[in-house]
Parts: structure tokens; C-alpha cells; sequence
């Protein structure tokens, strides 16, 4: 299993690329969860070859420098790191 | 041994010891002790299942050649010190960040992506250009700058304790 699901209240597609040792993509899994909202996360370190390959062309679409936590929204507005405010402000 | 699971005495004696180092080398781990911790224990995962301490918020490679530069202490650590008062990571902070006069936010990611990564061997030259009539070359740690004329470059840098592999010629 790849990606791993959260529920919660929905609020359009939620998914946050992490990496299982980064401190910001903890406090940013950690604020997802804090705020209730139905999202997906996948740890890309825990990933391997093809798959973690994939992973991570899909987050360069997003994010061309290929760092994380890589917040994508609704499949159309993606935040870089763990800005707090603006994805509190996101996920309103 | 599973590589995912990381000792907390191992993650207790690994922070001990980068304390001291910061501490004696001028530096300043993040006083957020759980966050830290936190880091700590994903330095050790890395460390299991890749050989090398690669910094715990960057995508490891499995190869060590191709991610020098993020073995931790990372060589982007002092410029994001300078320039925003902690590295990418947060574990190191900068003096006013420690004593809490300062706050910081995000670093952005100063390494070059996948596709704009230049293979460089262990060692590698700079310049070889005006100085070359210097008795002994002149070496550089990639970590912290200290510069050495010396025929190899040393074990483990004096200064930041990086090893031997993280140093590129200089002049």
C-alpha cells in the first residue's frame, strides 16, 4: 500500500507527499489531522525503483525543486513546506 | 535488525554527542528538544538503512557519491544559518534563533532538483588555475570552509568533524 488514507471532513482532494524522517512533513501530517480534514499522505523514502521514481515526477509537477513536505490541493493549488497559515487558510 | 526502528538510548547518545559538537564548534541545535529528537532518530534511520547519515528532510539516493552533499552537517547548513537562522531542517539554528530572539519559518530548498545535480567524484577539483605554483594544495571542507595546504586532504575535518570525502581542492 502505497498511499495511506486519513478521514475526515471532506473538503475536495488532499494529498501530501512526506518523507517518513522530516520534521516538517510531521508537523504538517500533524496539522492535517489537527484540522479534521479527509486526506491522503505517501512516505516517498519508503518507496523503491519505478515507484518511488513515479512518486517523484508526480511531485515535480508540483513542485520542481522535488523537496517536502509537498502539499497538493484539489489537484490544483500546491504548498512548499510547512507554511502553517497558508494552509490553514487552504483548507478553510 | 529492522532499519526502521531506531533505539531511543541511540537516539539520546546520538543527540548528547551533536550537542557537544554544536556547542564546541560554535553552533546551536534547535532547542525544540522533542522536534530535534525527532531529526535525531531520522538521521539514525538513514544511517541504518543507507550507510550514511543523510539529512533526515531530503530524498536519499542509496548512493552515497551522489549525496555528499546531504550528508548531515549538509553543506547548505551555513548559508541557511546566514540567511534564514536555521538549516533546512531546523535541526542546527542560528544563535538568536536558540536563545529565542528570533523566529524562523520555512527554509526553501537550496539544493539543485534531480535533474540539475552535478555528479562530482569524492574529491574533486575546483580551480587549478592561478595559484599552481603553490608548494602543497590547498583543500576545503564543503561543510564549514576551513581550508588546509596539505598533499590529501585530513581524516576528519578539525573544525566540523566532517570526513575526508567531503573535502574538494581548493587551489
Amino acid at each position: 500500500m502505497v498511499i495511506e488514507h486519513v478521514n475526515g471532513e471532506k473538503k475536495g482532494k488532499v494529498m501530501l507527499y512526506a518523507l517518513s524522517t522530516c520534521g516538517w512533513c510531521a508537523k504538517t501530517k500533524g496539522l492535517l489531522r489537527e484540522l479534521g480534514v479527509d486526506f491522503d499522505y505517501m512516505y516517498v523514502d519508503l518507496l523503491e525503483g519505478q515507484e518511488q521514481d513515479n512518486a517523484m515526477n508526480e511531485v515535480e509537477k508540483w513542485n520542481p525543486n522535488g523537496s517536502f513536505p509537498t502539499l497538493v490541493i484539489r489537484d490544483k493549488k500546491s504548498i512548499i513546506g510547512f507554511r502553517e497559515e497558508e494552509i490553514r487558510e487552504a483548507l478553510k | 535488525m529492522n532499519p526502521a526502528v531506531v533505539d531511543e538510548t541511540e537516539i539520546d547518545r546520538l543527540f548528547k554527542t551533536l550537542k557537544n559538537e554544536a556547542g564546541n564548534g560554535g553552533y546551536f541545535l534547535n532547542p525544540d528538544v522533542d522536534f530535534t529528537k525527532n531529526l535525531v532518530r531520522g538521521l539514525l534511520k538513514n544511517e541504518h538503512r543507507y550507510g550514511y547519515s543523510a539529512c533526515p528532510c531530503r530524498l536519499a539516493s542509496g548512493k552515497k557519491e551522489e549525496d555528499l552533499d546531504i550528508i548531515c552537517p549538509c553543506i547548505y547548513r551555513d548559508p541557511d544559518l546566514n540567511d534564514f537562522g536555521a538549516c533546512y531542517c531546523a535541526l542546527y539554528v542560528s544563535e538568536a534563533v536558540a536563545k529565542g530572539k528570533k523566529i524562523t519559518g520555512p527554509v526553501p530548498e537550496r539544493r539543485p532538483p534531480r535533474s540539475g545535480r552535478i555528479k562530482k567524484s569524492a574529491i574533486h577539483i575546483l580551480s587549478t588555475a592561478p595559484l599552481n605554483s603553490l608548494p602543497l594544495p590547498v583543500w576545503r571542507c564543503t561543510v564549514c570552509g576551513y581550508l588546509c595546504a596539505r598533499e590529501q586532504p585530513p581524516e576528519i575535518c578539525p573544525v566540523c568533524k566532517a570526513k575526508k570525502e567531503r573535502f574538494e581542492r581548493f587551489i
